[in-house]
């Protein structure tokens, strides 16, 4: 079991860094009636400040469903959330896009960069919304560490996957956001680039403490993490600290033959 | 932001120009407009000031009151002893007098020279007085006794030259001149298509029946004294039927006339190109309601990274905005070429429009600029207002689709709320009371627009089923047509391409390369066009292509069929702009035959006799003695005429006219009380009128009709009968007296018809000898009943013609809106196109597909279109009584057909794109 004892999965209070999300009882329902489905059924976590939060589980657990809730993309059927302090799942619009600019990053899945923008300005976006200029420094030395240098002026279509990748995690990055999600972001990649992103999301967390929630079907991934939750039937069933790959298999395996 | 949004547009290059051309063509015509009205205007305004250079007073005759410009009457003209009275005045230091009247100048061919509508001025000069000429001589010398000089430009147009002899009619029977000289008018440079034909004032007098008589008279003041104080002085010996002016209040007030024209030219112009920028509107409204769904994604993935609604919203906003800006610019340059090329265009149909230079007046450029970025701002903002509502997480979601608006739900009651309205003001408008005619047009130009734009919400709802109607009727006309154009079109190019590039034997290939060219010259150039870029570029022209079939695809239709019912909202917007252009068309037409119906069935019924003598132009009027002049044909059985002038009853100007006293013996009418017997009773104070009229002012057999003539005499008539018109009117105006007391009370009387009966009917030889008789008055025609009515229409056809035109930009609007429609269309299903092609959809039958789908869309517009026309027209015709409601059957296919014409060049280039979609490409496209 995890180092948090059996008690709350969650693990509040039972660590020394603090919590910047925090989630109580969420519950997800889609649809209405015979066709309603329950995404998630009453989870709590909190997810801790400069770690690596990894999310795992079989196909359909909820998991994408969790961290849109977790981002306020969605809102809960039921449940709290609190996201640097403040309960996002009753925001408006405009606060909300507020909070995005101030506390969230975004790292997906099919990168979703702006195909009219070059490497620079999907990097400088963020920035470019909220109307404010990168610190001194700050923007060639993230360029420098997702290696994107001369790749500049590029547009995405004449990148390659990884390359867009970098591009978009440097934009996630750029605005120093209390928190990035990061849903499957290297879902569509190859094994090895897959690897190179990785390293990348572990070293902004350990270089800048960037606090990071992903989610990831591949265990190695996983193993990148501080803390990996793994997620079945719309709940957390487990949660491991961090650990290798080949333990995380074996917990998956567990969890299967439940 | 705002940097985004302009590098949208870059990154977009092809949809924005296809949007934008949309207000490019209405911005166009709009400057167009300006600038082609102002620039006459200016130029008119060149001729009036010349007109009176040197003048610091003008006298005129004067009518009682103001006359209409339907040219029947003119200023009375007054004696010529008034002159030497003006020049005994102490302030006057010269004064000249002149007469002035309608001189057609007859060409070798012994017809009248005639430049359009324009007019055939014939006036004196005289050359002793030069500060009053505004004539300048460029060859010969000035005209003495039966001499004329003429305008350099009709000289040249006509080969003229000084010493040649030359045919004048005016008032009387021609009269030969020698050409003495050519002038010109001023500084202006061309004063349109009138011809000038100038006289010493002796022969003018005699010319124009006006011995002894002068219209008008110039004078200048000593030095010193001012033209307020001159007038004042010559009013003071003025008789009461003249009037005095400063020579500025005179141009001022001649060029009224010629200003109305023009603010009617502008008004009616403007309308064109409003209706252009409405329909423009939809598509660009529609263009970019698909550009957004189209980037939901980008939209979605801006929101999370921390884009607000607002940020959102500018930025489709600036993106519009920035295209308005460009389209009207580049619309408003194009005006000015729209404007030169009208000026050329309605040169070459002899139409010479006065012309002094392009006037660019800031006006045209400000509303020009406003009315296309407003237009497009506004098209935007539907557009853009749901792209607020792309929530973030559609950045993550597959296939997510775009949230139905707000107010999506009220759709359809809006949609109907909205016509009803429409249809609320166009029946106010026609039916309503005490409106002005500004007011009725304001409010029925709204309705219909309320109208359109409620059955465009409308239809989608009506898609599915027009679809289905439409499918077959498209996929049988697209066959038809291919089957007439495969011989000219289809077999040709493929001739020509197998000639160039087929696998047989040299002597096959040209020969197949001969035929094709010989089939159709224009796809010569087309194919070596090909030939050049293949060798020069490393461009592969498809080939082997199949050899050319007509026969529809059956499954790539039904295809393009399902795909015109997969986004109804789509097909309906697209098909909406092209409604509003049919149903305007439609209107047109139905007005146009319910018009023309009952104009063919009176004519009909009151022209009972065998010719009717007309001016060559059908409506000017024609001296008197050109009727007297026929009455000498041999074989003559009778003939009577009818004269028109101005008159004032009952307080207010009507058209008067005059009829011969056997006029019974030519024409038929229905008496409602009184009989053919009228005509001869009318005498010196009689009177008929219409039933209509009589009910108007309570009038009866024997009630007095108090009657002004322009001269300000008063007859007191008696009325004799009343009759009762055909729906489509009579030749008669308000009130009809006898010629003989109109002759006694109007200067220079003139008729507008003369009716005709021969001995044996209509023949030849009683042409022959009508036409003989007329042979001293070129000007003068004769017309048997149906070519009457066909002349006689023949006006409003070619009315019915310019707006055919006019409205055409309106569809080509719509055309470009298919196009948009069907590109973004195809960008969009690029990957499915890319599965069915490689799934085995050959490239023919990708075109097909794309072609059907058009064709649908064309049709629904059409049928939608067709029936709101036919609708608008039937109110219309219900309010006025004189057009009865016709279907223009005849109109309406063509219509139909023109309209699937329009889908299938629609369908060229997206189908063409469609088709060269690589399999492979289309399914790596992202
Ligand atoms: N918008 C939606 N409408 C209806 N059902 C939904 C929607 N989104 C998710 N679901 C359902 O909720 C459940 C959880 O979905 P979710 O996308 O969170 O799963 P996941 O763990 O991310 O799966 P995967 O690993 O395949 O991405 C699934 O059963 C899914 O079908
Ligand atoms: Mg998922």
């Amino acid at each position: 079991m995890s180092s948090a004892g059996g008690s709350p999965l969650s693990g509040a209070g039972s660590t020394t860094t603090e919590a910047v999300v925090v989630a109580r009882d969420l519950t997800r329902t889609f649809g209405a009636g015979d066709t309603a489905v329950q995404a998630l059924r009453g989870v709590s976590v909190d997810i801790e400040a400069g770690k690596l939060t990894a999310v795992m589980g079989p196909s359909g657990s909820g998991k994408s469903t969790l961290m849109h809730i977790l981002a306020g993309l969605d809102k809960p059927t039921s449940g709290t959330v609190e996201l640097a302090g403040t309960e996002i799942t009753t925001l408006g619009d405009n606060d909300l896009t507020k909070l995005r600019r101030q506390h969230i990053g975004f790292i997906f899945q099919f990168f979703n960069l702006l195909p009219i923008l070059d490497a620079r300005e999907n990097v400088l976006l963020p920035l470019t919304i909220a109307g404010e200029k990168p610190e001194d420094g700050w923007f060639d030395e993230l360029i420098g560490q997702v290696g994107l240098g001369d790749r500049l002026k590029h547009r995405p279509a004449e990148l390659s996957g990884g390359q867009q990748q970098r591009v978009a995690i440097a934009r996630a990055l750029v605005s120093r956001p209390t928190v990035v999600f990061a849903d499957e972001p290297t879902g569509n990649l190859d094994s090895s680039t897959s690897g190179e992103i990785l390293e990348l999301l572990r070293k902004s967390v350990e270089t800048y403490g960037q606090t990071t929630v992903m989610v990831t079907h591949d265990a190695r991934a996983a193993a990148m993490a501080d803390r990996i939750l793994l997620l079945a039937d719309g709940v957390i069933v487990r949660e491991l600290p961090r650990s290798d790959a080949h333990e995380i298999l074996m917990a998956i395996e567990e969890l299967n033959r439940r | 932001m705002t940097r985004f949004a302009l590098r949208g547009i870059l990154g977009r290059k092809l949809r924005t120009v296809l949007t934008a051309l949309a207000i490019v063509l209405g911005v166009a015509m709009v400057s167009g407009t300006f600038v082609l009205t102002d620039s006459i205007a200016k130029a008119f305004d060149a001729i009036f000031t010349e007109q009176y250079r040197g003048t610091d007073a003008v006298v005129t005759g004067k009518s009682a009151f103001v006359l209409t410009n339907n040219n029947t009457t003119a200023q009375p003209s007054f004696d010529e002893s008034l002159l030497a009275k003006v020049r005994g005045l102490p302030d006057v230091r010269a004064a000249l007098g002149g007469v002035a009247a309608q001189a057609h100048l007859i060409g070798k061919n012994g017809k009248a020279i005639v430049f359009g509508g324009a007019p055939n001025l014939g006036f004196s000069v005289d050359p002793s007085q030069p500060a009053f000429n505004s004539l300048s001589l460029v060859d010969g010398t000035w005209p003495k006794d039966s001499e004329v000089v003429v305008d350099r430009s009709t000289a040249s147009k006509k080969h003229l030259h000084v010493g040649d002899t030359i045919g004048v009619q005016a008032q009387g029977p021609v009269v030969q001149f020698r050409i003495s000289g050519l002038v010109k008018f001023g500084a202006v440079s061309t004063i349109g298509g009138a011809t000038l034909a100038g006289f010493d004032l002796a022969s003018a007098q005699s010319l124009f029946d006006k011995r002894g008589k002068l219209d008008d008279i110039r004078i200048a003041a000593k030095a010193g004294v001012s033209p307020g104080k001159l007038v004042a002085e010559v009013q003071e010996i003025l008789p009461p039927e003249t009037r005095v002016r400063s020579g500025s209040s005179q141009a001022t007030s001649d060029a009224k006339d010629t200003n109305g024209f023009i603010t009617f030219l502008q008004t009616f112009l403007l309308a064109f190109g409003g209706i252009a920028l409405f329909v423009g509107s939809f598509v660009i409204a529609n263009s970019l309601s698909i550009t957004i769904a189209q980037r939901m994604r980008e939209f979605a993935t801006l929101r999370t990274l921390g884009a607000s609604r607002r940020q959102v919203l500018a930025s489709v906003i600036v993106e519009a905005l920035v295209m308005g800006v460009v389209a009207s610019l580049v619309g408003l340059f194009l005006g000015l070429a729209l404007a030169k090329g009208l000026f050329k265009l309605f040169d070459v149909v002899g139409f010479t429009l006065p012309n002094n230079g392009l006037t660019f007046e800031t006006r045209t450029i400000v509303v020009a600029l406003a009315v296309g970025i407003v237009i497009t701002l506004l098209a935007s903002l539907r557009p853009a207002f749901r792209a607020t509502r792309v929530p973030p997480i559609a950045a993550v979601r597959e296939g997510a689709v775009l949230p139905p608006g707000r107010f999506a739900r009220f759709r359809v009651v809006g949609a109907i709320a909205t016509a009803a309205l429409g249809f609320a003001g166009l029946l106010l408008g026609l039916f309503g009371h005490g409106l002005g005619t500004k007011g009725v047009l304001v409010l029925m130009g709204l309705g219909a627009l309320l109208i359109f734009i409620g059955v465009a919400l409308f239809a989608s709802r009506l898609v599915r089923p027009l679809a289905v109607v439409a499918n077959p009727v498209a996929r049988w006309t697209v066959f038809i047509l291919s089957v007439l154009a495969w011989p000219l079109f289809a077999l040709p190019f493929w001739l020509l391409r197998f000639g160039a590039w087929g696998s047989s034997s040299t002597g096959k290939r040209a020969l197949a390369f001969v035929g094709g060219a010989v089939l159709n010259p224009l796809l010569l150039v087309v194919a070596l066009a090909m030939i050049v870029r293949k060798a020069a570029t490393r461009w592969n022209p498809e080939w082997p292509a199949e050899f050319p079939g007509v026969l529809a695809d059956h499954s790539a239709t039904s295809i393009g069929s399902e795909n015109s019912q997969r986004n109804p909202q789509r097909t309906a917007s697209t098909a909406a702009a092209l409604m509003i252009g049919l149903a305007l068309v439609t209107l047109v037409a139905t007005l146009a035959a319910g018009i023309i119906k009952p104009f063919e069935d009176a004519v009909n019924k009151i022209f009972t006799s065998d010719y009717a003598i007309t001016a060559q132009n059908n409506f000017d009027p024609i001296p008197v003695s050109a009727a007297r002049a026929a009455a000498s044909t041999p074989g003559i059985d009778a003939i009577a005429s009818v004269r028109g002038g101005d008159g004032r009853a009952f307080g207010s100007t009507i058209q008067v006219s005059a009829v011969d006293r056997s006029i019974g013996r030519v024409i038929t009418i229905d008496w409602k009380n009184g009989s053919n017997t009228v005509f001869e009773a009318l005498g010196a104070n009689g009177a008929f009128v219409d039933d209509g009229y009589a009910k108007k002012h309570k009038l009866s057999v024997g009630s007095p009709i108090a009657l002004l003539t322009p001269k300000g005499e008063t007859l007191h008539l008696v009325l004799k009968g009343i009759f009762k018109p055909p729906t489509g009117g009579s030749p008669f105006g308000a009130v009809t007296i006898s010629s003989s007391a109109f002759d006694a009370h109007y200067d220079q009387p003139q008729n507008l018809f003369s009716f005709v009966a021969m001995r044996g009917g209509v023949t030849d030889a009683n042409t022959v000898a009508l036409t003989n008789a007329l042979k001293s008055f070129p000007n003068a025609k004769a017309a048997t009943r149906d070519q009457f009515v066909k002349n006689q229409i023949s006006f409003l056809k070619n009315i019915l013609n310019i707006l055919y035109v006019l409205l055409a930009l309106s569809v080509v609007v719509s055309l470009f809106g298919i196009v948009n429609t069907l590109v973004l269309t195809v960008f969009e299903r690029t990957r499915e196109i890319g599965m069915l092609r490689a799934i085995g959809l050959t490239r023919r039958q990708t075109r097909q597909m794309i072609r059907h789908e058009s064709v649908i869309t064309a049709l629904i517009g059409a049928v939608l279109g067709i029936i709101l026309g036919l609708i608008l027209g039937g109110l219309l015709t219900a309010r006025v009584k004189e057009i009865v409601f016709v279907v223009p059957v005849t109109q309406l296919i063509v219509f139909t057909i023109a309209s699937i014409f329009v889908g299938i060049v629609a369908a060229i280039f997206p189908a063409r794109r469609a088709a060269r979609l690589s399999p492979l490409e289309a399914l790596h496209y992202e």
